[in-house]
């Protein structure tokens, strides 16, 4: 059983490494084709080994330390930043149970009553490595990008974790499973759009993701938080950062769009293994849907400025959260009254 | 005041509209649009493996000519070396030997030709003063190096090889139709 559970822990961990790894390949990809070039083609087919490629120099570059810099802070803020990141795979149902062996085996990890809660946890201590990172380095690019990613943290986890609550009170649970396998007979996104909206947004500016990249911002900051950084701590930055835009992709697909639910799965008639195993495969159409959205966006919009960053934050993703926090309840009270 | 050119717009600093203050239509049609290019085919060249036609004005590394029967047309006159802009050029001039009438057509033939493609502007002054027809610019690229000796480039380099004529018959059309 422990056995068991280890192994599709180390299944869990090595896919989503693989698909962070291989997120820089399609990012660059997809940038190009919406900017009508080729993009990376010469390391093997297609330039399919290009991650590797990258690998090997990150790995190869001096692994450099400023002298002004807190040494002990400094080595940890990357380790911050790729340990929440992992972490938060944890809760997230893959797919249905499989049943192999005469036994049900869970596609999950851990089935938490609280996995959103976790998520959402994690997440927010992930803007410790980037904070701690950025303070150590003693630049002031750093520190801007340390703050600016702090206060745009702090300020869209808000509107995040009340336009959840909304669903979080449809479904009466925070258990992610639970939140999934009510999802059966209509995804969440029907009834919560504007939460689904609200997620959306604040999901980007967790992620670091234009138009929200503050933090980083190559114009103005030379890289913001990562500016001292280089060889394979700069890679660990990076690569969390792809690998929360993987979870991110995750959570609004199993909390908005019905998880490993796929239209007539029933209707289907075939065996329940078969049917587990579409479910994952549509559970991962959806997520990289939404990586592509993702990476669309990056590619189309202009980065906010800093107040209008703000504006949007506090003034208006809150404000509407909030209103549609108040209008769900009120709807399911007036439900419960009827009928 | 009257415009010139017509081109001026009237700047108006108008308050947006709900619509337009939410920003989501902005948004979507800009994905619509970058969506649009993702489906577009792509104009990027594959540099070393495709080759963009030059034009036929096209200047490039220089090549010493020789005439249909092999021998070198050039005659060490420094014509070209007093044309050129940069002084790029420099030669060394040398009479011709009985048995070498093969290898020159005149009696006066160049033992040395060297052009510094550092300090060559590509103007095709030389061209322009060569009265022999010996030196033209041709749509070849001068390559990269990592020493700056190397871009001298003396007759080896220059001067054309018996079997492998260099065409530069579209250097010679002198009009072409409009």
């Amino acid at each position: 059983m422990i056995a068991e559970k280890m192994i599709f822990i180390l299944v869990i961990f090595g896919i989503t490494l693989l698909i962070a790894t291989y997120l820089t390949y399609f990012e660059r990809k997809v940038a190009a084709f919406l900017q009508d070039r080729v993009g990376p083609n010469r390391a093997g087919p297609f330039g399919l080994l290009q991650p590797l490629a990258d690998a090997g120099k990150m790995f190869f570059k001096e692994d450099f330390v400023p002298s002004a810099a807190e040494r002990a802070l400094f080595i940890l803020g990357p380790g911050i930043a790729m340990f929440t990141a992992c972490m938060t795979g944890a809760v997230i149902p893959w797919g249905n149970s499989l049943h192999l062996f005469g036994r049900d085996i869970s596609l999950q990890v851990a089935d938490v009553d609280i996995g959103l809660l976790y998520i959402v946890g994690f997440v927010s201590i992930g803007v410790y490595g980037i904070m701690v990172g950025g303070w150590a380095s003693n630049n002031k690019y750093s520190l801007f990008g340390a703050i600016r990613a702090s206060s745009q943290m702090i300020s869209y986890e808000l509107a995040m974790g009340i336009s959840l609550i909304a669903v979080i009170m449809m479904s009466g649970s925070l258990s992610i499973r639970e939140i999934v396998e009510q999802q059966f007979d209509g995804w969440n996104v029907i009834y919560q759009p504007v939460g689904f909206l609200i997620f959306f947004i604040c999901a980007l500016a967790e992620c670091n993701r234009a138009p929200f990249d503050l933090p980083e911002c190559e114009t103005e900051l030379i890289g913001g938080y990562h500016t001292e950084y280089s060889s394979m701590k700069l890679g660990f930055f990076l690569f969390a950062e792809y690998i929360n835009m993987f979870i991110s992709a995750a959570v609004i697909s199993t909390v908005f769009f019905g998880g490993y639910h796929f239209p007539f799965m029933q209707e289907l008639g075939l065996p329940a293994n078969v049917v587990s195993l579409l479910g994952v495969a549509a559970l991962f159409l959806k997520i990289f849907f939404f990586l592509f959205v993702f990476m669309w966006i990056r590619w189309t919009l202009p980065r906010f400025r800093y107040d209008q960053l703000m504006h949007l934050g506090w003034k208006v993703l809150i404000p509407l959260s909030i209103i549609n926090m108040v209008l769900t309840g009120g709807f399911m009270l007036l439900k419960d009254y009827l009928w | 005041m009257q415009s010139l050119t017509n081109r001026s717009k009237l700047v108006v600093n108008k308050k947006m509209t709900f619509w337009e203050r939410i920003y989501l239509p902005a948004i979507f049609g800009g994905m619509r649009i970058t969506l649009r290019h993702f489906f577009k085919k792509n104009k990027t060249v594959n540099y070393p493996e495709v080759k963009r036609p030059f034009s036929p004005v096209y200047r490039g590394m220089h090549v010493l000519k020789r005439d249909e029967n092999g021998a070198e047309r050039c005659t060490a006159c420094g014509l070209c070396a007093v044309a050129c802009p940069a002084e790029a050029i420099s030669m060394v001039a040398a009479e011709r030997k009985p048995d070498q009438a093969h290898l020159y057509r005149e009696e006066k033939y160049a033992a040395t030709y060297e052009i510094n493609m550092l300090r060559c502007i590509f103007c095709g002054l030389c061209e322009e003063a060569c009265p022999k027809e010996a030196i033209f610019l041709t749509d070849r690229i001068v390559p990269a190096s990592l020493e700056r000796e190397e871009f001298i480039y003396g007759k080896e380099k220059l001067v054309e090889p018996v079997d492998q004529r260099i065409d530069i018959s579209l250097r010679q059309i002198k009009s072409y139709p409009q």
